[in-house]
């Protein structure tokens, strides 16, 4: 597939933006500056940004509780993502979801839901809209492995199918549902074979790689800008940090997590890039530079910004 | 409390039937038609859909079939499969694809065949549609509705699993509306509000009112959500109802017009967010109350009605406030055993009584 360099640095950028994010994110974690959770998206950037760079702005993503990066590869402002995690009145959702509910409406978002599955069925319902309007828009509900055991999922993706309606289900296998490993939960290995229950296509691919992210999601895509019914596009990567940030981890091996952290999909995109000549060393090492530069000014807005006005708390309850 | 062996005799009194001119909501002269709770819902709907292409509907075998009550018979003739969608059994999604839609500018109306069965579709109503415009900081809205008949009663009850009177499970959740109507007047126009609410709007039907007729005006009206309608007015006793148990008070309160009682009847037609205001209003005026609904007692929504008064009238109240409620029992099949759980006239007689002889 034909992908300009400037996209290809755009991919670049979003997929450090998240690493850097995340880390930023982690580390206030762990300086006690986060309320509840956050669940790092460390790993997975190939297969977020991917998908994201097939969409249009009015294309809808519905996300998860680890939905930083899909925020991220959708074009959120991380300034105001960061404030949500800290609470602030300048995040996204004016302090009122953080980080489990970081959404972007301006960016082409139905939210961040994060009880497992329950995007799909939205995003089904966005997908119906769209296709009495007569729009050529597209919704992408994300999932993590884990989802595709939810009824959520088998009423979505039956329901979609039914109806061909322009859904993308993007399951995002990182192997685990909090402690349990997928091949635990799941009695098939290839998830993209579900697909087959519901007579839609069903492809499984390599989610470090983000070329090949995109290639499939452009397919997906582009099959239901035509109206020709939802796609499950499986992307395979897996999940570097625990389930939120400081978990203990049991359930796995240290050598296992790195053993799949050599697959990391940023240093792979980035010998990619110069090793083919497509960027140099220098314009790559200038973004990695840049955007260290925005986190370090997006904690800075975060810390420096107020929480919501206490008077305010009865707010946004009823439109 | 219901109990098991109630005749009209054993009261005392000559009971009424429960009959359209109980409840008087057109004035005469108005151009208006009489027509059932159904057809009243049906046409709310109609007119919904031709005034707004952006409504539409959903549901199990809402279309040719006209769905399980029949309340949409007709439309799909009139609107075609796409504005009247059939569903496969699929409870959660059709909840959350009416969210979907919502939030990209339609104004769905789902139908879940039977309240018992929206333990399915839950999570969709309660964790998403009603809390995402709150989470994401106001940066959306979810005009959806959400119709499901409830309860049972008279004999036409149908089990456990068909029969429940759930709004207390709705009412708990902020960011929801929660509408039950009680004639086909209330019933057209809260529905037409329903729709062009901006918020999700739970709206529950009581099946055995489908076949209630009343007078319902011509044309286009629109009623508030979120206030209780005094359906008549007295100056003794406040009963708060809703639902079918409204016809009960409204019976009760005829009756003891012969004893000289004079009873005011408050119903709560939007269980949340509850209008505590003409609740406690009419409470300080008659300094007496008796809250009945057809849901189970323990943790309903007499309850709730009844910490309203106790904090808006205590010190107005010549008696304590008596409540008439459903037993804490699922809902029993056979008509000898069905008839011992459901609160009915009598019931509502004998509190308002006791509450008189205090």
């Amino acid at each position: 597939m034909d992908v300009s360099k400037e996209m290809m640095l755009e991919m670049y950028r979003r997929m450090v933006r998240i690493r850097e994010f995340e880390l930023a994110a982690i580390d206030l974690f762990k300086r006690g500056m986060v309320k509840g959770a956050v669940h790092p998206y460390i790993g997975q950037e190939a297969s977020g940004v991917g998908v994201c760079m097939a969409l249009r702005q009015d294309d809808l993503i519905a996300g998860t509780h680890r939905s930083h990066g899909h925020n991220i590869a959708k074009g959120a402002d991380t300034r105001r993502m960061m404030a949500e995690i800290l609470g602030k009145e300048t995040g996204y959702c004016k302090g009122r979801g953080g980080s489990m509910h970081i959404a972007a409406f301006e960016t082409g978002s139905l939210g961040a839901l994060a009880v497992v599955g329950s995007g799909i069925p939205i995003a089904v319902g966005a997908a119906l809209a769209f296709k009495m309007r007569g729009e050529d828009r597209v919704a992408v509900p994300f999932t993590g492995d884990a989802g595709c055991n939810t009824g959520n999922w088998h009423e979505g993706l039956n329901m979609a199918s039914c109806w061909d309606l322009p859904v993308v289900f993007v399951l995002e296998n990182n192997h685990y549902g909090v402690s349990t490993n997928i091949a635990y939960s799941c009695k098939v290995k290839d998830l993209s074979v579900r697909a087959q229950a519901y007579g839609i296509p069903g492809v499984n691919v390599d989610g470090f790689d983000v070329l090949a992210v995109y290639e499939a999601a452009v397919a997906a895509v582009e099959r239901a800008r035509r109206g020709e019914g939802p796609t499950l596009l499986v992307t395979e990567s897996y999940r570097f940090e625990g389930h939120y940030a400081g978990e203990p981890e049991v359930y796995r091996d240290r050598a296992e997590v790195q053993e799949w952290r050599k697959k990391d999909p940023i240093p792979r995109f980035r010998n990619y890039l110069v090793g083919n000549g497509i960027a140099t060393e220098a314009e790559v090492a200038a973004i990695d530079a840049e955007v260290k530069q925005e986190m370090v000014e997006a904690v800075k807005f975060a810390q420096e910004s107020p929480q919501p006005d206490p008077a305010t708390c009865m707010d946004y309850i009823y439109a | 409390m219901a109990t098991v062996e109630k005749d009209a005799t054993s009261l005392g009194v000559t009971k009424p039937t429960m009959s359209p001119d109980l409840i008087v909501q057109v004035a005469p002269g108005t151009p208006a038609k009489e027509m059932s709770y159904q057809e009243a819902i049906r046409e709310a709907l109609r007119e919904e859909m031709l005034r707004d292409p952006s409504v539409f509907l959903l549901g199990e075998d809402i279309g040719k079939h006209g769905g399980a009550f029949g309340v949409t018979r007709t439309l799909f003739d009139q609107f075609g499969p796409e504005r009247v969608r059939n569903t496969p059994i699929s409870e959660n999604t059709i909840a959350g694809a009416a969210a979907g839609a919502a939030l990209v500018g339609m104004r769905p109306v789902a139908e879940i065949m039977f309240v018992d069965f929206s333990g399915l579709a839950i999570d969709q109503i309660a964790n998403q549609a009603a809390k995402l415009r709150f989470m994401t900081g106001g940066q959306c809205k979810v005009p959806m509705v959400v119709r499901m008949p409830q309860g049972g009663g008279a004999g036409k009850s149908t089990a456990a699993q068909h029969s429940q009177s759930l709004e207390v499970w709705y009412a708990h959740i902020p960011g929801l509306k929660v509408v039950l109507p009680s004639t086909p007047y209330d019933a057209k126009g809260l529905l037409k509000a329903a729709i062009r609410d901006d918020n999700p709007v739970v709206f529950l039907e009581h099946k055995f009112l489908y076949a209630f007729r009343g007078l319902v005006p011509d044309g286009d009206y629109v009623l508030p959500l979120s206030q209780c309608d005094i359906k008549r007015e007295g100056t003794d006793v406040t009963v708060v109802a809703s639902g079918y148990m409204v016809w009960h008070a409204m019976l009760a309160a005829r009756m003891l017009e012969s004893e000289g009682v004079s009873v005011e009847v408050v119903d709560v037609r939007t269980i949340s967010p509850l209008d505590e205001d003409t609740i406690g209003r009419s409470a300080r005026k008659t300094g007496r109350a008796v809250v009945v609904a057809e849901a189970v007692r323990s943790y309903g929504p007499t309850g709730e009605w009844a910490m309203v008064i106790m904090e808006q009238a205590f010190d107005y109240l010549k008696a304590p406030i008596v409540r008439v409620a459903g037993r804490f029992s699922p809902v029993p099949f056979a008509d000898s055993i069905e008839k011992g759980i459901w609160p009915d006239t009598d019931d509502v007689v004998n509190a308002i009584r006791k509450v008189m002889e205090y």
